[in-house]
Parts: structure tokens; sequence; C-alpha cells
């Protein structure tokens, strides 16, 4: 019995808790080095399609983004159901689209602007007339590099 | 040494023990503020604005390879109906022409894709036509690269390679004007 007893009391060293804060500092830079707060908050309603052929938009800071879709349940009343544009966070036209460019361009250092990609987030089910006046107007305003974004396709 | 020993004992150690509780409220919020996008697309190079049409009908027909997407989401290759599934194998076969058919391209380089949809086509099905495409140039590109190089295409490979690749298949896609007769919606 005493034998029993003796060996229970000496072994009962704790779990060292001092290495907790390294390992949960370590999960929380990760998390802050792959989260990308975002600034924009969608209006319309975008749900890309799927596509196979895909390529990564490597610099952030040298995309701008535009979206097209149909206005949300928020701002059907207001806006209605066919297709808007939104760029930053509200609405726009066509029009606005070179001023846009340009607030987004003078950010970008000069030796990078050539690199500058628009990603056109646009909702599946709308139709090519909007998406054609928005091309032609980005052709006219020489922003010529155009990412059509998409899901990858999962099989 | 008295004196050090006083001091000793006032040097205790900061309690970290809540150093653990503060990281995991800041990982907690960048828990659940993160999104992981991935950020991914189909990269196209727009052709810069000029104000007069290209005229298409200069060009020979046999190497021109032009697809119509109606407002009904219906497709038109070469003048004959098509689905979507077939399009990859049938512009690749346009491409190459594997058995120097008369009415395929004569060589890849002289190989035109000429794409042209309707104002009420669907985006889904213009960006899957457009994918579709490239992938048919994705395929042969990677044919190519397997064939002189023994490795497939990717975009780290050697300047001078990828070069020798894409100017011996270009990607030529050009997009007309769409129509205008169905509904936008």
């Amino acid at each position: 019995m005493s034998k029993f007893s003796k060996k229970r009391g000496k072994s009962t060293p704790a779990i060292s808790t001092a290495s907790l804060p390294d390992i949960i500092f370590m999960l929380l830079f990760f998390f802050m080095v792959v989260t990308v707060l975002r600034d924009s908050s969608l209006m319309v309603k975008v749900n890309t399609p799927q596509a196979s052929e895909l390529t990564k938009l490597e610099e952030k800071s040298l995309v701008n983004y535009l979206y097209i879709g149909r206005p949300t349940d928020q701002y059907k009343e207001q806006y209605g159901t066919s297709p808007r544009l939104q760029l930053g966070d509200k609405f726009a036209t066509v029009d606005d689209i070179p001023l846009f460019l340009e607030k987004h361009k003078i950010k970008v250092a000069e030796n990078k602007r050539a690199r500058i990609t628009s990603s056109l987030k646009v909702d599946g089910d709308v139709t090519m007339g909007i998406v054609q006046d928005i091309k032609t107007q980005l052709r006219k305003s020489n922003q010529l590099k155009v990412n059509y974004s998409a899901k990858p396709k999962s099989e | 040494m008295a004196k050090k020993s006083s001091k000793d004992r006032l040097t205790n150690e900061i309690n970290a023990g809540s150093m653990a509780d503060i990281a995991f409220l800041l990982l907690i919020f960048f828990l659940v503020t993160t999104t992981i996008v991935q950020d991914k697309g189909i990269t196209v190079k727009l052709p810069p604005w000029s104000e007069e049409e290209v005229d298409a009908t200069k060009l020979k027909t046999r190497n021109v390879f032009s697809v119509l997407v109606n407002a009904q989401n219906q497709l038109l290759v070469r003048d004959e109906p098509a689905n979507i599934e077939q399009l990859k194998d049938r512009a690749k076969e346009f491409i190459m022409n594997p058995r120097g058919q008369e009415d395929l391209a004569e060589k890849p380089t002289k190989a035109i894709i000429s794409l042209k949809n309707d104002r009420g086509t669907e985006y889904k099905t213009y960006l899957a036509v457009y994918n579709e495409l490239k992938a048919a140039y994705n395929e042969l590109w990677d044919e190519e690269a397997q064939r002189k190089y023994g490795t497939e295409y990717s975009d780290n490979m050697p300047r001078e390679q990828k070069k020798a690749i894409k100017g011996k298949i270009p990607f030529v896609l050009s997009e007309a004007e769409p129509t205008a007769f169905g509904d936008e919606k």
C-alpha cells in the first residue's frame, strides 16, 4: 500500500504550458498573413461561373475589381433587377470607369503600371450586353489586361 | 552579498500565463475575418481600341474558325450547329490540321479563331466557350512542350522556350462586335 501511494505522489509533473503562446502566435501570424480584409461590400449578387483554364492573379495591389451583377435583395427596390456595375463600394455607370481606373493607377508605382489588371467579377446569369459595354470602355481607356474571374471546375 | 540577494527577490518574472489568452483573442479575430480567397480567372488581353472594324473578309475562309453564340446560348461553329463539348477538339484539329485537309488552317501561325456573340448571350456560356478555346491552345502548347523539351507547358518554363512554343502556335482570337438580336435581361 505504501509503495503504491509513494509512486503516485512522485509522478505528477504538470504539462508545461509555457510554449502554448508560441504555438498560438505561430497560428496567429499565419492567419494574419493570409488575411485579406475585404474593402468593399458587395451590393450586387456575383456568382462567377466555373472554368478550367485559370491563371492566378499575383499582386493584389495591381488589381482593380469591377463587379457586375443584379442588385441584391436589399437594393432591389431602389435599383431594379437589371444588371448593374459596382465600382468600389457604390453603383456606377460605364462612364465612371475611366476615373475609377485613374484613381487606382495613381496609387501604383510608375514602373508597375503596365501590369495593372482589371478583374471582372461577373455573375454567370448576366447577359453579355453590359459586359460588352464595359469591355469597350476598358479598351477605350487603354486598360487591356483583363481577368474574367471564375471558380475552378470541380469534377 | 546580502544586497544582491534582495535584488534577486525583487526581479520576479512577468506572469506570461495570460499571453496565451491574448494571442487566442487575436487569433480568433483573424480566423473570423479571413477569407482565403482564390482569386483566379481567365486572363485576356483585349485589343487596343480603334474606330475602324477589322475586315475579316480579306482572310481566307479556310484559316478562320468562326464561333457564333446566339441569344439562346446556341453555338454555330463554321456555319453548322455544334455544342460546347466538341469545341475544344474541333479547334485543336483546325489549328494543327494533322491530315493536311483543304478546309482547315494552312499552318498554326495562320489560324485565326473568330468569336462573336449576341448582347443577349449569357455570360456563363460566353465564358465556357472562351474557356474551351483557351483549353485547346493550352493543350496544344502542352503537346508541343512535351515533344520539344520533354516537360509540360507551364508559366515557369524558360522564357525562350515559351517564346518558341508561342511563336509556333500563336494564340489569335478575335472578337467581333456583338450582334443585338436577343433581349438583355
